[in-house]
């Protein structure tokens, strides 16, 4: 290697250096250890005993909310990620017409996706309340009587839902931008062949559209299996909500690290939803092959 | 072909017609849909300035009686809303400068400069991003933990400035797009790559460090897991924690609740309409994405 080469591998080396670090302190270290404690009693103060599977088995027999709170997420991760991502593109086919005005849709319709945070939390605790809340009041104009929501098991998952879904604006602009990379002479000669909007939509919009949603299907899963926050502050600091029904994975793991101390079998938990996450994301990478379409064939 | 025999479409068949009723559709659903987003915004702040009464009255209200404005002022200073809010700039400016800065830096590696195993460095760099937060979280809290920084804002800070997957691969994009041969002519001037990044790239990738900046003080605003886990003092309260304790306090007062929560969110809501194109900036390179 000649002197020029050596001085660039150190350049590159010295500018990747601050993320090795990083990596290690703040990634494979925490993994390794984490991997380790999971098979250990461990409350930060005791000695690591090693315990064996000890707090798997745990989790799966003697825990009846580690099985709540999987429920719980599994439902909300199975209406959350398709509901957004259909409204999304329903969202976005709108917002790519020519229409009077349509910037200042676009606009609109994402600003709630960049808000967050307990201010939101707060805003929709109200929305949600039983009587004088702003969803049961516009319910009664229509002679419904609006459900409890937060306040009912059966309707206070749906309502932290609902309250995700206002911010599928983010979503809608991802598919925007697809869209608009959609070349028009497709439309064109389909509309020669005589095609109408249905068929031009299922035909064209769709396939060409599938590496956005592919990429949205599989960071959304990844994100709504770890819902944390919204539960935490909507629930009276992580008591998981009536019955247990915000009780979602994180939660009560968070409740086990953080009001137990029980970090070894915290550490199990996280690395059960570390394989669930996993043996999805490959499931997905697998399945894309047969119905993500990229241009020109690359794979 | 018979003259004056040629079937003359209806209006309704037209092209034309057909076109403008799917826009005044459209239009119609665009614009329920436009009150469903903006409705909870408004609502938020119409129950921010009533009073208590009107809140419980029934039937509830929508638009206020009254205007009373006061509410803001009550609300900020029924908890220490001033200092929260110090405490919440310091660490968004921090956040902000050091992940422009390093991020930029390790993106710029990853980008221009060719060593051995970047690309697989590089594929590392991006599957981190599928690990759960919450698997490094316990043994990153035992770390801090151990070495006496919970209490301290330095497990809030620490981090930042060792790069963040999704920044670096964002930016890279966007030092990608730049041409090889400015960085093979300044080169041969006898620049090397600190020189180049510093003062030849960074200038040129304003906009991008201009997204990511947006994009982490948004994070930085609304980070509430953090301060929750590391903060235990209340003069070290950042505005979202001090927000959720501000809840337990006044439980039922939403009217000052609300104007809080307005106070809260406002900062962000005037960035998104100031800054409106880098955050759409972010989106456009995640459609970049393939497979």
């Amino acid at each position: 290697m000649s002197s020029l080469q050596k001085a660039e591998e150190l350049q590159g080396f010295i500018f990747i250096l601050p993320w090795i670090i990083g990596f290690i302190a703040f990634t494979m270290g925490p993994l390794l250890f984490s991997l380790y404690a999971s098979f250990t009693d461990y409350n930060i103060t005791s000695k690591m005993n090693f315990v064996g599977l000890k707090n798997y088995i745990t989790m799966f027999t003697k825990d009846p909310l580690y099985w709540t709170a999987l429920k719980n997420t599994i439902y909300y991760v199975v209406i959350e990620v398709p509901l957004k991502t259909i409204i999304a593109i329903l969202l976005a086919v709108m917002m790519n017409q020519k229409i009077y005005g349509i910037k200042l849709f676009r606009t609109v319709f994402y600003l709630p996706s960049v808000l967050s945070g307990v201010g939101v939390y707060i805003l929709w605790m109200q929305m949600f309340n039983p009587t004088s809340g702003l969803v049961n009041t516009i319910l009664g104009f229509f002679g419904i009587q609006g459900p409890a929501w937060l306040f009912d098991p059966a309707w206070s998952k749906p309502a932290v839902i609902i309250m995700k879904l206002w911010g599928a604006g983010g979503t809608m602009l991802l598919f925007l931008a697809a869209l608009q990379g959609v070349p028009q002479q497709l439309y064109e000669s389909a509309e020669i062949d005589g095609a109408n909007a249905i068929r031009k939509f299922f035909t064209i919009t769709l396939p060409m559209i599938t590496p956005a949603i592919f990429f949205h299907v599989v960071t959304s899963l990844i994100g709504a299996f770890q819902i944390f926050q919204e539960a935490y502050v909507m629930s009276q600091n992580g008591d998981g909500g009536p019955v247990s029904s915000l009780l979602f994975y994180n939660l009560h793991l968070w409740n086990k690290a953080f009001e137990v101390f029980d970090m070894g079998y915290a550490s199990a938990m996280a690395w059960v939803l570390f394989a669930i996450v996993m043996v999805l994301t490959v499931i997905n990478l697998t399945v894309s092959k047969y119905w993500v379409y990229y241009e020109g064939g690359e794979k | 072909m018979q003259q004056g025999n040629i079937i003359k479409p209806k209006i309704y068949q037209t092209r034309q017609f057909k076109e403008s009723v799917t826009k005044i559709i459209v239009t119609i659903i665009l614009l329920a849909g436009a009150w469903v987003a903006i409705m909870p915004l408004l609502w938020m702040f119409f129950t921010s300035v009533k009073s208590m009464e009107e809140i419980m009255s029934y039937p509830p209200t929508f638009f206020p009686k009254k205007f009373i404005w006061r509410n803001y002022i009550d609300a900020w200073n029924s908890a220490p809303f001033t200092r929260y809010t110090l405490n919440t700039l310091f660490l968004t400016t921090i956040g902000v400068i050091s992940h422009v800065i390093v991020n930029s830096f390790i993106a710029y590696g990853f980008a221009k400069i060719g060593f051995r195993m970047k690309s697989k460095l590089f594929t590392l760099v991006l599957s981190t991003m599928m690990i759960p937060g919450f698997v490094t979280l316990i043994p990153t809290y035992i770390l801090f933990a151990k070495l006496g920084w919970v209490g301290t804002y330095l497990p809030l800070i620490v981090p930042g400035f060792f790069g963040s997957a999704y920044e670096i691969f964002l930016l890279r994009q966007f030092f990608m797009s730049l041409p090889d041969e400015y960085v093979e002519a300044a080169k041969i001037d006898g620049a090397n790559h600190f020189y180049i990044w510093a003062k030849l790239m960074v200038p040129l990738i304003k906009p991008a460090l201009l997204t990511v900046g947006i994009m982490t003080f948004n994070g930085a605003w609304n980070d509430f897991l953090g301060p929750l886990l590391y903060v235990n003092n209340e003069m070290m309260y950042t505005l979202q924690i001090g927000l959720q304790n501000f809840r337990g306090t006044v439980q039922t007062q939403w009217h000052y609740l609300m104007a809080a929560s307005v106070l809260v969110l406002l900062p962000v809501i005037i960035i998104f309409f100031v800054f409106q194109k880098y955050f759409i900036e972010g989106m456009n390179i995640q459609v970049g994405v393939k497979g």
